[in-house]
């Protein structure tokens, strides 16, 4: 790892005004890819901004419907909290798959959001919750917030203080571990929400997480995983690697969703 | 540099590091507690696993200055005057063959504990032994050691 320094932020306004003061600082929260990245020499920024001790970005609210998980959140604690397991099993269960005990409890739900890995299992929940990413500046939609592999719509000083959606009626995630890392190869999150059904994929899009429009149709009419039998995954559209090819993939996406909606029930 | 202080098994511990230090590099190489083992340096195999504030995380993939103020506990800091009783089951049972995954894997059961009970059965304690590799053992008598220590926690 290059050389960096490390500053530990009491607030979000102290992170950004540490930001603005810095030459090509990241913000860390968990830091589970992070330091990996640069460990490998793959990021190098000048400075680290700690978001992990900001308190108004932790804790967990169910107010009726509405739930409020703030970015600070590590998979351990969204994993095993009581009230989202009553009110949102689906995205309790989505966080005990990523990575390992160890890992979950370091990594946070904001951190990976913001880093928009295309494996990674959080975006597919957001879009298939339609779910609201709160940052210090504004509260943006997760349809226009992952904006491609890697990419989101956060500005350089913009950090995600919480995401928020409503209650589905039925919701559960599917996903294809790669045996090694456990990453998606895919993994379809599926909901049933007051604005209709939503399918978010992640791990297999060409461009990172995506929705998938015809099953969501398919869907509204026959909420069983026999009516995604008929419904084309467009393997041009998808990624190949060493893991799997597009074809392949194609294949793994319709199996998870089927498994989704099974599991949703 | 950064100015870091933390409790390690109990007794405070400080020092001047590079912001780049690992945590794992500080226990190790200041503080000179060898226990915690680095094996891939990928987060994956779980050797360097240590309890910061009473959870179990990687010490590869954690900065020191990122545990700075906290209460660290390693492989070193478990046992009393007899060892503790998960360090016990993995030589009852024969939990360990090479030994060198052995720090990090107690310090992965006994986290198992504090989440989950002293109830484990076979299947939980497999999965919650995701990020733990052994290249020994196959896992059997880690497996048969874990349940064996909980019960005796």
């Amino acid at each position: 790892m290059y050389n960096t320094n490390y500053h530990r932020a009491s607030s979000v306004e102290d992170a950004v005004s540490k930001m603005g003061s810095s030459d090509d600082a990241k913000f860390v929260s968990g830091g589970q890819t992070l330091i990996p990245t640069m460990k490998q020499r793959l990021a190098a920024p000048s400075d680290l901004i700690d978001l992990r001790h900001v308190d108004s970005m932790k804790g967990i609210t169910v107010d009726g419907n509405q739930i409020t998980i703030g970015a600070g959140v590590t998979h351990a604690e969204v994993h095993s909290s009581k009230e989202l397991g009553a009110a949102c099993p689906s995205i309790a269960a989505l966080a005990g798959h990523i990575g390992d005990p160890h890992v979950r409890n370091m990594g946070t739900i904001g951190g990976s959001i913001a880093n928009n890995d295309p494996a990674a299992d959080y975006p597919a929940a957001m879009i298939a919750l339609n779910a609201t990413i709160i940052t210090n500046k504004r509260e943006i939609a997760a349809d226009g917030f992952f904006t491609g592999m890697f990419e989101t719509a956060l500005g350089e000083d913009e950090i995600i203080t919480a995401v928020s959606f409503i209650t589905p009626v039925k919701a559960a995630y599917s996903k294809f571990p790669n045996p090694a890392s456990r990453y998606a190869m895919a993994g379809v999150f599926v909901a049933q929400t007051g604005e209709g059904v939503r399918v978010g994929v992640t791990g297999a899009g060409a461009d990172g997480v995506h929705r998938h429009t015809e099953m969501e149709a398919a869907l509204t009419a026959n909420w069983t995983p026999e009516a995604i039998a008929n419904c084309n995954v467009d393997a041009n559209e998808l990624l190949s690697d060493l893991h799997g090819d597009n074809n392949y993939r194609a294949n793994l996406v319709k199996v998870m969703a089927k498994r989704a909606v099974e599991m949703a029930g | 540099m950064t100015s870091i202080s933390m409790v390690v098994n109990g007794r405070s511990v400080g020092g001047e590091v590079e912001d780049r230090t690992l945590l794992v590099e500080f226990i190790r190489e200041n503080l000179r507690l060898t226990g915690t083992h680095v094996g891939c340096d990928t987060s994956q195999c779980g050797a360097c696993v240590v309890h910061v504030d009473g959870k179990a995380v990687k010490a590869c993939t954690t900065l020191a200055a990122q545990a700075n103020g906290c209460e660290v506990t390693t492989i070193e800091g478990i046992a009393g005057d007899e060892l503790h009783p998960m360090q016990q089951a993995f030589k009852d049972n024969h939990g360990l063959q090479c030994g060198f995954c052995t720090p990090g894997m107690i310090m992965a059961a006994t986290d198992m504990v504090n989440r989950l009970g002293k109830d484990l059965d076979e299947k939980t304690i497999r999965a919650e032994l995701e990020g733990n590799i052994c290249r020994c053992t196959g896992y059997h008598n880690i497996v048969k050691s874990i349940q064996d220590g909980a019960s005796k926690m």
